[in-house]
């Protein structure tokens, strides 16, 4: 009777995506069955290889998708030339991603807690510090949430969206609770990113459901036909459901992009999670989310009449005014440097947005590039933040010692004080310069490519006319120009504070009283909090090669885009249609 | 139509689910919150499936219960971790990163 038929799939367009879940899968086998102490080699090189092949397999793609969009199981995974630039962009910055994680410095140490099961400040967790044990399963984690990271922006199905979404953000939730060092806010923020990660899935699939129930099909392209179409669906009528629905969806992913008024997340999550995953997820998460929100947003945008779609752009112009305002503005009085950077990073998202309201192919193509300048500075600027550390003073060490990473004090957690970074042009002038040229193309100084990104979206915006929005946007620009180049005077300029070692005392002291748990007792060990150590000064750490690599790769390909921007804008160009 | 009757019903539940979530300030309360709001979902596409007589509502619907399973599993991971470092799960005494 009912003889089943196998559907034909084209392995070759899915297969970005599949090396990468593929070698997520195998990465939990090796943990089963390759001996402990080759096992961090092992998944680093998988991990390595699987975001490689997946950039090739992009690459190879590239020529195909550009004469036409392939899809999938009719739909389910759909390629536009969109989607793979938006590919593009999360392998890479993946990559260097990952070229962070792995680093364990010259301290011989990596950013993730030894057993992360272990409750703070107990003697199992100690035990486990020293017999050196190392939390592996961190790289296929990073392989799953990356697989679901490409699987975003390349479906038309809204329920294979939903559990692309679920299947990047699951792992990320982990993750942010694995941190080595300050382990209470590391949960902590674990625990915010899940609460509230899971609270926008709820509405995004309600959404989906509100959707589902206008058009009889979560394909977005039957949407659409059912829009032109009303008649084909029973409740076809009630546009209500479809304007409902894409609300609550679009809230969900502006969740994932960090805007306001659903940005409150994200400093507190990326101050407390591991500062490389930090990186990671500010980068990847924030490519995909957008992707997606350009592939649901500029197909339904297709579909809705006149006055529907200019309510849509109303409500993303709120959208994207609100998030630049609050990133700059709540940015630029902000003392911790991943606090600042998270706010930065909100900020972003709002110059994003500005790209988008124009729902057109100028701004996707904008987005693309913007999304690339600002996963290279970004990812650039954590793994800088990850190099530059706490150091206890030992007795014999006076001022004149300061910087010399021989030392024989125990170095600790990255010092993110922004008082400690007083005066590192003198410590580590390369390192220094690097995150410079990073805050610089965040803030969108010409010759960089945070310029040429800037600049490809604001004039997006003009040509959609949206030149208010344009405008703002060059406003605040300006007001974060401020507060970035402020932190370059205050590195390259101020003396260290740490020549009086009685000041840094007040700044470890302030930092370590925010880790004690409201119980107090159970934080006073030193992997749990740095309340116990009385005095520490400010040290630069050297990596082991990863991380200098990527830091090396970010700042040249930041320069680069910026100088010689024509082939990755070709590129970009080449992935504006979004359109199947 | 006695058939929107379930999507009222789902629309509440879906409400009530969303309230719990942003008023109460057990960990465990408010991740229950957070199921109500799927379960609430998974009424509304079998409703739905229902009106539109196709069965792709009721196929989403098991999509929906088996990344809620998912999310149980992280979810109370982090929570009774949570527990096991402070001795307590109140959303309020998580607090540290206040800046």
């Amino acid at each position: 009777m009912n003889d089943f038929v196998a559907p034909t799939i084209d392995w070759a367009a899915v297969s970005p995506v599949l090396v990468v879940l593929g070698a997520g899968v195998l990465g939990v086998l090796l943990e089963a069955f390759v001996p402990a102490r080759a096992r961090r080699t092992t998944q680093i090189t998988l991990t390595l290889a699987a975001l490689v092949a997946s950039l090739v397999a992009v690459g190879l793609l590239w020529e195909r998708v550009s004469e036409g969009a392939v899809s999938v199981v009719g739909g389910s995974y759909l390629l536009t030339p969109f989607g793979l630039g938006i590919q593009a962009v999360i392998a890479i910055s993946a990559l260097l991603g990952v070229l962070v994680i792995a680093d364990r410095t010259t301290t011989g140490q990596d950013s993730f807690a030894p057993a992360a099961a272990a409750v703070p400040g107990t003697t199992y967790e100690d035990e486990a510090r020293r017999a050196g044990l190392q939390q592996t399963e961190i790289y296929p984690l990073l392989l799953f949430s990356t697989g679901g990271m490409l699987l975003f922006p390349a479906t038309d199905d809204l329920i294979v969206m939903f559990v692309a979404l679920e299947v990047l953000s699951l792992p990320l939730y982990v993750l942010c609770a694995t941190a080595r060092r300050r382990r209470l806010l590391s949960q902590e923020a674990a625990f915010k990113y899940f609460v509230l990660g899971a609270f926008a899935s709820a509405l995004f699939v309600f959404g989906v459901a509100l959707v589902y129930g206008f058009a009889g099909t979560v394909r977005l392209q039957g949407v659409v036909q059912v829009l032109a179409d009303p008649g084909t669906s029973p409740l076809g009528t009630m546009r209500g459901l479809v304007v409902v629905g894409l609300l609550l969806v679009l809230s969900g992913l502006l969740f994932k992009i960090g805007a306001a008024p659903f940005h409150t997340w994200t400093p507190d999550v990326y101050q407390g999670a591991p500062t490389p995953i930090t990186g990671f997820m500010a980068a990847c998460t924030k490519t995909a989310a957008v992707g997606a929100l350009v592939r649901v947003l500029f197909t339904l945008a297709h579909g809705l009449d006149a006055d529907t779609r200019h309510d849509v752009q109303v409500a993303l112009w709120v959208v994207a005014i609100l998030t630049m305002v609050i990133g700059s503005v709540v940015g630029a009085v902000q003392t911790d440097v991943k606090r600042l950077l998270a706010y930065s990073s909100i900020a972003h998202a709002g110059f994003v947005l500005v790209g988008v309201v124009g729902l057109d192919e100028v701004g996707s193509s904008a987005v693309v590039f913007y999304l690339l300048a600002y996963g290279l500075a970004t990812i650039g600027a954590f793994a800088v933040v990850t190099l530059v550390r706490e150091r206890t003073v030992s007795s014999d060490d006076r001022a004149g010692a300061l910087g010399d990473t021989t030392d024989d004090g125990v170095v600790l957690g990255e010092a993110t004080a922004l008082a400690q970074w007083a005066g590192l042009g003198r410590r580590a002038p390369w390192l220094t310069a690097a995150f410079s040229l990073f805050l610089l193309s965040m803030a969108g100084i010409p010759l960089t490519a945070g310029f040429i990104a800037k600049f490809g979206v604001f004039s997006a915006a003009v040509e959609a006319g949206a030149w208010p929005l344009a405008l703002l946007g060059v406003l605040g620009s300006a007001v974060s120009v401020f507060f970035y180049v402020r932190i370059i005077v205050f590195m390259v300029l101020t003396p260290p504070s740490d020549d009086e070692p009685g000041a840094v005392v007040e700044a470890a002291e302030d930092a370590g009283s925010v880790t004690g748990p409201a119980g107090g007792a159970p934080a006073l060990t030193g992997t749990a909090t740095r309340a116990v150590v009385a005095r520490t000064v400010v040290t630069v750490v050297g990596s082991r090669g990863p991380a200098a690599v990527a830091i090396a790769l970010c700042a040249v390909g930041v320069l680069l885009l910026g100088i010689l921007p024509a082939g990755a804008l070709d590129l970009a160009g080449q992935a504006a249609q979004f359109r199947p | 139509m006695e058939l929107t009757n379930y999507l009222g019903l789902a629309a509440v539940l879906f409400a009530v689910g969303a309230a719990t979530v942003l008023l109460r300030r057990n960990a465990i309360v408010v991740f229950m919150g957070v199921e109500l709001m799927l379960n609430a979902t998974n009424l509304a596409f079998v409703t739905f499936a229902r009106i539109h007589g196709d069965v792709t509502g009721q196929v989403l619907a098991f999509f929906v219960m088996v990344v809620a399973a998912a999310e149980v599993v992280v979810g109370l991971a982090i929570i009774v971790m949570i527990f096991r470092a402070r001795r307590s799960a109140s959303v309020d005494d998580v607090n540290l990163l206040q800046s």
